[in-house]
């Protein structure tokens, strides 16, 4: 009995360290963002600042930090981004699931070798690709690569279409629709709940991507979130309380995600890490 | 939740796929190109942005291009794979991918246990979960930051350490070659730990409850269970996770590059490759070659990791 419960301490011990381990880092740099200049220097990391709804920090950071650009290009890219990935995916998709066609093994070899070159590795050649496309420093560099190389999204759709029954299509082609119909009618509605898991993690990826904006935009107005948090090295080198801010900043659209859609991120991730 | 064993087995679902005649005989041609249709765009695009690259990087790789040139002018045969055996400042970068490799086993070490631990009822359990998986979701720039602030000197690590009455250990985190890689492996623990640990959980979900009462009233303890239940239920999932490992462990960019840059002795295999071929050196010949032997490394690790745990199902019901 008396080890059952020694047992029990011990599990939520180790779950309470974890927790701390995990959010202490966190809870310095929001703390360190809530002082001002004089007041960081003059105070320890676990001191609490002065005033709890000092906006000073946050302030500069967005608006000397680039952050209102980096916020703009990132949501262009990313609405362009999506909403090709999901036209792309459900289309190669449906070819691959509801046709026969000779080459079809060949197709799908071709998709499932790519998943095993990691793209870092062929950013060197790929670079010059979208040089000579004069895609170079240009909001469309970006957009090309996550359309290009966003295999994971192409395997999420097939898994899902093939749990909706082909009795589908074919009434609708004793209708009389055809194939295009039949996937913009048909198929496509009834994707929402893979195109809804594509767009959670697709869109926390596109957010948090930092090399390809990094190495194909290396011009300040291109900044996105991730570059132009990255430039505060620079110009705010000394200031730990303005980085500190920028960083909160853009740590929190991620936490209002995630408390707002838990499950489904969960979820997201699961099918999305094991394909 | 998604039942995990069936998500995680995609390949055979797509190439099992019944051979059946559509409802109505289409008009032959209709059917050949149909498909194409939809397919074009998807195979450009996988052309351009993945086979195109890799086959130019092998053809680089054998050349001493420098990137400007409109084409690469001397070939130099293998010399650009014997260089990075050879070179002082390329060799020393695989040592690095030691301390990432290690530090991913700990990662699955720690997930594993947090897996197992939160599969069976907890008070707060979906707060722990949830606090435990949020690193996985932040922006790896943010995360470099917090961080480099943590690791300041004089800093919330140093801080806590004082507190805890081990200040002796303070020293400099990023500063010190003999550290850095340990400080930035354990801040790539940080980030990662939370998505295999909600994994681990996942699969230990999706095996039946039906056993785990079974187990009971054989009297199984709770080591048994996971030794008989829960081991064999993530075999999958866990060899998975490996190679996801030890391939994510080669290819590490993001923390060292936003923390130090590369400096004192944090230099990665992608870093150099990197600032080799597109920074100031202009070598694409030799960034090439070194991004090929990474890329065919990890093809040997994904084909041994086949090898070993074949894509079968497990089937405990």
């Amino acid at each position: 009995m008396t080890s059952r419960i020694l047992l029990t301490f011990l599990k939520y011990l180790s779950l309470v360290v974890a927790s701390v381990i995990t959010l202490l880092p966190l809870g310095v740099v929001l703390i360190a963002s809530l002082k001002s200049k004089n007041e960081f220097s003059n105070s320890g990391p676990f001191d609490l600042p002065v005033n709890l709804f000092n906006a000073e920090n946050f302030v500069t950071a967005f608006v000397k930090g680039n952050m209102v650009q980096g916020l703009i290009n990132t949501s262009f890219i990313l609405v362009i981004s999506l909403a090709g990935t999901i036209i792309i995916g459900t289309m190669t998709a449906y070819a691959i699931d509801r046709f026969n066609f000779r080459a079809k093994k060949l197709v799908l070899a071709l998709f499932l070798i790519a998943t095993l070159v990691p793209g870092v590795t062929t950013q060197v050649a790929t670079f010059q690709i979208v040089n000579n496309l004069g895609l170079f420093n240009t909001l469309a560099a970006p957009i090309v690569l996550f359309l290009g190389t966003d295999i994971v999204s192409i395997y999420i759709f097939v898994q899902f279409m093939s749990s909706i029954p082909k009795s589908l299509d074919e009434a609708a082609m004793l209708d009389g629709a055809n194939r295009w119909t039949i996937y913009w009618r048909v198929i496509l509605p009834l994707l929402k709940p893979a195109i809804a898991t594509v767009v959670i993690i697709r869109g926390i990826a596109i957010y948090n991507e930092f090399y390809i904006p990094f190495l194909y935009m290396p011009s300040q107005k291109l900044g996105t979130i991730s570059t132009s948090l990255f430039r505060f090295k620079g110009p705010f080198g000394a200031q730990w309380e303005v980085i500190a801010a920028g960083t909160i900043l853009v740590i929190i659209p991620t936490l209002i995600l995630f408390l707002f859609l838990q499950k489904y991120i969960y979820n997201g991730f699961i099918s999305g890490a094991t394909k | 939740m998604t039942n995990v064993t069936e998500t995680t087995t995609p390949v055979p679902a797509i190439t099992a796929q019944k051979k059946k005649p559509s409802a109505r005989p289409a008009g032959r041609r209709d059917r050949k190109i149909t498909p194409w249709l939809f397919l074009i765009v998807p195979l450009a695009l996988l052309g351009l942005f993945t086979y195109l690259p890799a086959a130019n990087m092998l053809y680089y790789s054998f050349t001493t291009w420098n990137g400007f040139e409109a084409t690469p002018k001397e070939f130099v045969g293998l010399d650009n794979y014997a260089a990075i055996f050879t070179r002082d400042d390329i060799l020393p970068v695989f040592l690095v991918s030691v301390y990432y490799i290690g530090a991913s086993f700990l990662q699955m070490a720690i997930a594993l246990y947090f897996a197992t631990l939160l599969s069976f009822s907890t008070w707060f359990q979906n707060l722990f979960k949830g606090i435990l998986f949020f690193p996985s979701l932040i922006n790896g720039v943010a995360i470099g930051f917090v961080f480099l602030y943590l690791f300041q000197p004089n800093g919330t690590l140093d801080g806590v350490l004082g507190v805890l009455g081990l200040g002796d250990l303070s020293q400099q985190w990023l500063g010190d070659p003999g550290v850095v890689n340990y400080s930035l492996a354990a801040t790539s623990v940080w980030r990662y730990t939370g998505l295999n640990f909600v994994l681990f959980l996942g699969a230990i979900q999706s095996i039946p409850k039906e056993l785990y009462e079974a187990a009971d009233l054989d009297g199984a303890n709770r080591w048994q269970q996971f030794r008989f239940i829960i081991a064999p239920g993530i075999k999958r999932i866990i060899s998975l996770s490996f190679i996801l490992a030890i391939s994510g462990s080669l290819a590490v960019f993001e923390i060292p590059f936003i923390m130090t840059g590369g400096a004192n002795g944090s230099m990665t295999f992608v870093i150099k490759t990197v600032t080799l071929g597109l920074g100031v050196f202009h070598k694409v010949g030799l960034a090439s070659a070194m991004a090929v032997v990474l890329l065919i490394i990890v093809l040997l690790v994904t084909a041994l990791q086949r090898r070993l745990v074949p894509d079968d199902k497990v089937d405990l019901s």
